[in-house]
């Protein structure tokens, strides 16, 4: 299988401090990688360091089979990058901002203008094609932004939290339109603080913590591997004790207003938890998630 | 075959070698043209912007020439011969004119563009390199400067004010100007920090407006303060403009091209590279 991005013991400094702490990843063609990981851990710093836009201070990156630090401009030509700031150019019409950036890229006039029509409609924009971008809702310059990363064709898109600050309705339409990507051969990497986001849209993750990975796998995987089927989630009056409940599960998390057991049958855990005279204020059975992967991973709530 | 080539492969490296010392690889992509080609379509609605900053120069001139050209019957011309007031600041104020147009581009612009609009982050995530990004918008700068200047030479011409066949070498002349106030006033901005810093460029470009002969002869000045105006960038523009215009012409007219030169190429560089060491972190 043929890896589009390979980063060995991958480091970065800024000074004295080290975002990125020695990260290995391996992403295949065609897949959907991510990055799931809380504020600070280094995603963005090693999306710009495979975007060929930030150097490495140690390790080794090969990205499209070449070295950022000599190949920049080469591999730059044959990626896309979605920055986690939308950086649109708002002094130029929506359409013009297409052409313009395929030009960027050397692509001709006429290249230009075709790619631009095809984009458009690809992020839903046609009608909104001739004027500002400033006006555009938060949702549609990233879509812009998407469509704009996608003019020269790449074989790889960089996508840095493509939905963070976006409601419900705009998040789901951008899925779709990565969804479309990815049937269309595209290879994606995508970071994000939304497990259920990675959940959607990965074929595989890594979860990154304070610069380091703390785990890789597929989604279905990792929990499997880190958490049980199902979780019972019990809530308490706010400082309220909370009951001694380990017996009851294989893990119990203490979150300041709740309790969470891990355990393959949660109804079957609660019917326990009442026999045993424990009334919590309210209960809830639900599958696991990579919240609780990463919750078990590193002690913390991903969004806080 | 081989052997006679060797000699060649030889030297090849170290020059090669020098130049990438000044323009490591990566810096530049080949496109700074597309750049200028961005500029061109963002004023292709602002035009009367473009235009209206041509107008300023010829009302300076137009009112100076009128209003001091009543007090004033003659001024010394650069060869000691006497000249209309008219003719003496027409020049200089071609000369400025270059460097205001050019100044203003590569500074408050420029700035807003890397600062706010992070225009140039999108722009390094292309092939394109920060010595793109530099070239194409001093390019920019100097076509418009070079625009106002074209506009200033005709208006001269119109009133008389042009003495020699040499003024065909103005409008280069005030492209080169253009140039190095540009490749200067961009790398100088890569430095600011804030639109408080920008106050620094107007203490700069002011007084040497006022002073660097652009309305009086050198000879007014007080002794230091006439080796301080020889100086400045915008004398040695003046010198050169007013010579041309004038018909004046001498081989120490290379001199002041040469200073030109080299505060393009050097401002040119230490942008590109400044550029490149802020955005590719
Ligand atoms: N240019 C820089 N100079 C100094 N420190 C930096 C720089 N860029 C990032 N950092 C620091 O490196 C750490 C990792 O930052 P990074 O942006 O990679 O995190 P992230 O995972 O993308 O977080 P977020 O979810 O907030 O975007 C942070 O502590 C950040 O403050
Ligand atoms: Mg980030």
């Amino acid at each position: 299988m043929e890896h589009l991005v390979e980063a060995k013991a991958l480091t970065k400094h800024f000074g004295t401090f080290a975002a990125v702490r020695g990260i290995d990843v391996e992403v295949r063609r065609g897949e959907a990688f991510g990055f799931l990981g809380p504020n600070g851990a280094g995603k963005s710093s090693t999306m710009r360091m495979i975007a060929c836009v930030s150097g490495r201070t140690g390790g080794e990156l090969k990205v499209l089979g070449m070295d950022p630090e000599r190949d920049g401009p080469r591999i730059r030509a044959r990626i896309g990058v979605v920055p986690q700031l939308d950086n649109l150019d708002l002094e130029l019409t929506v359409r013009q901002n297409l052409q313009i950036y395929g030009r960027y890229f050397g692509m001709s006039r006429q290249q230009c203008r075709e790619k631009a029509v095809e984009l458009l409609e690809f992020a839903q924009l046609s009608d909104r094609a001739d004027q500002e971008v400033e006006p555009l809702s938060g949702g549609m310059k990233r879509r812009l932004t998407i469509a704009r990363s996608l003019v020269n064709d790449p074989e790889l898109l960089l996508l840095d939290e493509p939905t963070t600050g976006l409601d419900p309705q705009a998040r789901h339409l951008l899925w779709d339109r990565l969804f479309r990507l990815k049937q269309d051969g595209v290879t994606l990497i995508i970071t994000t603080h939304y497990m259920d986001e990675a959940e959607q849209l990965c074929d595989r993750l890594v979860v990154m913590d304070g610069g380091r990975i703390a785990a890789e796998g597929s989604p279905g995987e990792l929990i499997n591997r880190y958490s049980t089927k199902e979780v019972l989630e019990l809530r308490f009056q706010p400082g309220a004790e909370k009951p001694d409940l380990e017996r009851f599960a294989e893990r119990v998390e203490v979150l300041p207003d709740r309790l969470l057991l891990y355990t393959q049958d949660g109804e079957h855990t609660l019917a326990k938890v009442h026999e045993h005279g424990v009334q919590p204020i309210q209960s809830l059975v639900r599958r696991s998630s990579l919240e609780d992967v990463f919750l078990r991973l590193t002690g913390r709530t991903l969004v806080d | 075959m081989t052997r006679t080539l060797d000699p060649a492969n030889k030297t090849a490296p170290a020059s090669v070698g020098l130049v990438w010392r000044v323009i490591p690889p990566g810096l530049y992509g080949g496109r700074a043209s597309t750049l200028v080609e961005r500029s061109a379509l963002v004023n292709r609605r602002g035009w009367f912007v473009l235009v209206g900053g041509a107008f300023e120069p010829i009302l300076f001139l137009w009112s100076l020439g009128l209003g001091f050209g009543q007090f004033v019957a003659s001024v010394a011309g650069p060869d000691g011969r006497p000249v209309s007031y008219a003719a003496f600041v027409a020049p200089a104020l071609l000369a400025a004119s270059a460097m205001n147009g050019a100044v203003y581009d590569a500074t408050f612009n420029v700035f807003f563009k890397f600062k706010y609009a992070k225009l140039y982050d999108a722009m390094l995530a292309t092939p394109m390199g920060p010595l793109d990004i530099a070239m194409g918008e001093i390019a920019w700068a100097l076509l418009r400067g070079g625009l106002y200047s074209a506009g200033f030479l005709g208006v001269m011409l119109a009133m008389g004010l042009i003495a020699s066949p040499w003024a065909l070498l103005a409008l280069p002349a005030a492209l080169l100007v253009a140039f190095a106030f540009a490749a200067v006033g961009m790398a100088a901005t890569t430095f600011m920090r804030s639109w408080q810093d920008f106050d620094l460029v107007q203490l700069a470009v002011l007084p040497m407006f006022l002073f660097s002969t652009t309305f009086f002869p050198l000879s007014v000045y007080p002794g230091w303060l006439q080796t301080v105006v020889t100086w400045t960038p915008l004398y040695h523009a003046i010198e050169l403009m007013r010579g041309l215009t004038l018909g004046v012409v001498g081989w120490g007219m290379l001199g002041h091209v040469a200073y030109f030169a080299v505060l393009a190429a050097v401002g040119t560089v230490v942008a590109a590279r400044r550029l490149g060491s802020l955005l590719l972190d």
